[in-house]
């Protein structure tokens, strides 16, 4: 500090009614006038939190029966879907999906994603089951966990139907990762 | 609790610091003048604050710009609010920093020993107002994209290395991606860094020397805490409480259209508190004493030269007469710049033509919010599309460019501004509608220039059968006229009619049953029907789509006037438009575009 320490001024009467009530004053003043800008962007920062995803899900056609013969190893189809990005409204690919014929009308359809911590799962053939290649959680053809898997939950089954057409239109959704039960993303 | 903070204050020394920053010596005592280096400090936390929110829903690029800015604005949750925090606040710091300076240069506080300070400060005005110059440009709206331009322009005439800086500063030769990146960059890190870095040396240059204490002192001596405290967050809080009222009372930041750069924009002006400058280069003794140097005299030197007096000021300042030149020399300054920017908003209140492109430019920052918010949200490429292929904003101009000649709308030529000469062509307004066609089949108006009064068809077959034989009809035939002209209407399927023609679907039926049957309609023209003895335009869809589309591609086409056309263009067949610009047109004449309200809580 510049001045000359030799002469120190008063220090503020401290203690005193009038010198409580100034700093009282400055503390909330102070407090009111930083916290109106922080405020402000409260909400912007917020936003997210008010926008939900469809819980449903969404209905996305993927393939034909015809070309999934039965029995034969899983195959991979992208889901491709509306998909609405901030102000952007797309019709895109929101993710994949495994889908296996296990009957005449009858399918099982997993969402890609590892249960675990959000990579995508692999089917080897070799091993007849999916492979994370992330942690390496393993999972039985019919998407079981191994009992070595990091994965909390066997791989998230999606539900699908068959049209008079033939075609295949699953009903994709997003669940949380890394919990015991499936949980939709909202 | 004691213990905890001792043991705090003892690894980090905290109560030094605090005693430091806030027993600062002030000589008289608390003064109201001395509080506007606070509120700056107070206005950049603002900024900061606000700013980092901005950012982390502000995307920089040309396809995403002004879109995040508008979801910002229109769709996040009171983000009209907080761009208007942020936008007025960068108002307020520039009156603010000019407050900031007079007070030190009238209190003598940038004399020796405080050259250095002085120096910082003014770079600190510099950076400010190029904070407030890159962050203009980052909505990509057409305001701040014409506004800017003429900006970086200026950086090229700096003789020898302008072209170069120029494309440094934008990323390129052309506004594009890179030139918000760079901007963004500047905007929201290499500025407010420096800022940053340049207000700690600011604050400690201003603690080494001390404040300087404005004599006669009125008060005993005091420290910074708490009474000049107490008026620094006073002061603080009005500044807070100016800029709130600005924001509610403009609701926000204005955001105009998206950039176009094939659309010059009469209404571009820098911010005001740019707009001396930009008035500046309108003098006219610059061209005529310095010609085609003129705009780097004007734009680089003579602003140069001026700052360059503020900096040596502390040296100017020493001298017997020098503090009241430095006085003077600002307050003219000032008024200079004051009187500039009144000259510039006086020449803009009194000019037709800017008044004419604001008006233009809120039609088009208004209709694309509409566009936007429609159901089809805004496109991969950019929300300057959804106005590039908007009947409503695409039409009037396309029809005044193209068809006004002959043509009017409504008396006018699309876009509102009178015609000198008469039509040589029907009035098109409400084309196909029932009140039109049924005009149009009055023996009183179907030679009146609104209709055929402009053409040769005034002589023709058509005006001749209205005038003959409609004009003859009973009671009965009447009514059947009435019907054919709903039936006939309805075949356009305008927007404005559908309601109107589902409900009435008997009369239709009955309508269409006198065009083919009753009245003679079918001996020239065809309607559902083929006939290639038709002399007349097809009825089939008249005043639909894809009938109008034909129609002005090629009006010489059989199915419309044939070799009969009577002057008008083919603009299909020769090229004159693009489908696209013919679909618009049409559109347009249909009344067939998106309808739809500002969203609710966009502040607007």
């Amino acid at each position: 500090m510049s001045h000359d320490p030799s002469t120190p001024p008063a220090d503020p009467p401290d203690g005193d009614r009038r010198g409580f009530l100034t700093k009282a004053l400055c503390c909330g003043l102070g407090g009111v006038a930083a916290a109106i800008p922080a405020a402000a962007g409260l909400g912007v920062l917020l936003d997210p939190l008010s926008r939900k995803s469809d819980a449903s899900g969404t209905l996305a056609r993927i393939a034909t029966l015809d070309s999934l013969p039965i029995g034969d190893k899983p195959q991979l189809f992208p889901v491709i879907a509306t998909r609405v990005d901030a102000w952007n409204r797309t019709t895109a690919p929101v993710g994949a999906v495994y889908v296996r014929r296990t009957g005449e009308k009858t399918l099982q359809v997993f969402h890609t994603t590892c249960p675990h911590a959000g990579c995508a799962v692999e089917f080897r053939e070799e091993k007849q089951g999916y492979f994370c290649p992330c942690h390496d959680s393993t999972f039985s053809l019919e998407g079981r966990r191994s009992e070595q898997s990091p994965a909390a939950r066997d791989l998230d089954e999606l539900e699908y139907e068959i049209r008079e057409n033939g075609e295949i239109w699953v009903r994709f959704q997003n669940y949380l990762t890394g919990h015991k039960e499936k949980v939709p993303v909202a | 609790m004691k213990g905890l903070l001792d043991w705090l204050d003892d690894r980090t020394g905290y109560r030094k610091l605090a005693k430091e920053a806030l027993f600062e010596h002030i000589p008289g005592g608390a003064r109201w003048r001395y509080v506007w280096g606070s509120t700056l400090t107070f206005a950049l936390f603002i900024q900061f604050v606000t700013g980092a929110i901005l950012w982390m829903a502000y995307n920089p690029s040309s396809q995403t710009a002004w879109e995040s800015v508008y979801y910002i604005q229109h769709q996040m949750a009171g983000g009209w609010f907080l761009r208007g925090v942020h936008h007025y606040t960068a108002q307020i710091m520039t009156v603010l920093l000019v407050l900031h300076l007079m007070q030190v240069l009238i209190d003598g506080a940038y004399k020796a020993p405080r050259e250095v300070n002085f120096w910082t400060g003014l770079i600190l005005l510099k950076l400010v107002l190029a904070l407030s110059l890159t962050g203009y440009l980052l909505p990509w709206d057409q305001k701040g994209y014409w506004a800017t331009k003429v900006a970086t322009n200026i950086l090229a005439i700096v003789p020898l290395i302008g072209p170069a800086l120029q494309k440094i500063a934008i990323g390129g030769s052309d506004y594009g991606h890179h030139t918000l990146s760079r901007f963004f960059a500047l905007h929201a890190g290499i500025l407010p860094a420096m800022v940053v870095a340049l207000i700690a040396g600011h604050i400690y240059l201003f603690r080494k020397h001390g404040i300087t204490a404005k004599q006669p002192y009125k008060k005993p001596d005091a420290k910074f805490w708490p009474d000049q405290v107490l008026m620094d967050t006073v002061a603080c809080l009005a500044v807070l409480l100016t800029v709130l009222v600005l924001c509610l009372r403009h609701h926000g930041a204005p955001l105009s259209a998206p950039a176009e750069p094939s659309e010059p924009f009469g209404a571009a002006r820098p911010d005001w508190y740019f707009l001396f400058l930009f008035q500046f280069l309108k003098l006219s003794f610059l061209t005529e004493w310095f010609g085609h140097h003129g705009e780097l005299i004007g734009a680089i030197i003579i602003p140069g030269v001026l700052m360059g007096v503020l900096f040596a000021m502390p040296f100017i300042g020493r001298w017997r007469l020098g503090h009241r030149f430095n006085l003077a020399y600002t307050v003219i300054l000032l008024a200079g710049a004051g009187w500039l920017t009144w000259q510039a908003l006086e020449q803009d209140r009194n000019s037709p033509d800017y008044q004419r492109a604001v008006a233009q430019a809120d039609r088009n920052a208004q209709r694309v919010i509409e566009l936007a918010s429609g159901p089809q949200g805004i496109p991969l490429t950019g929300a300057a599309d959804l106005l590039r292929n908007d009947p409503l904003t695409q039409g009037p101009r396309l029809f005044a460019k193209n068809c006004a000649s002959c043509h009017h709308f409504g008396g006018h030529d699309g876009q509102g501004e009178p015609v000198k000469d008469p039509p040589s062509a029907p009035d098109l307004k409400g084309f196909a509608s029932r009140e039109w066609i049924a005009g149009m089949l009055d023996p009183a108006q179907i030679t009146a220039p609104h209709y055929y009064g402009g053409t040769k068809f005034k002589e023709g077959k058509m005006v001749r059968f209205v005038q003959r034989t409609v004009a003859k009809y009973d009671d009965e035939e009447r009514a059947a006229l009435a019907d054919a002209i709903v039936a006939l209407s309805a075949e356009a399927a305008l927007p404005a009619q559908q309601a109107l023609d589902q409900r009435e679907a008997a009369r239709l039926a009955a309508g269409r049953k006198a065009i083919t049957d009753t009245l003679s309609c079918l001996d020239c023209h065809t309607f559902h029907n083929e006939d290639e003895d038709a002399s007349a335009p097809d009825l089939t869809g008249y005043g639909s789509e894809t009938w109008l589309m034909g129609m002005i591609s090629d009006p010489t086409h059989t199915r419309f006037y044939g070799s009969r056309n009577d002057r008008m263009p083919e603009f299909g067949k020769d090229e004159r438009l693009s489908e696209r610009e013919i679909r618009l047109l049409a559109r347009w004449l249909r009344g067939d575009w998106h309808r739809g309200g500002v969203p609710a809580g966009s502040g607007e």
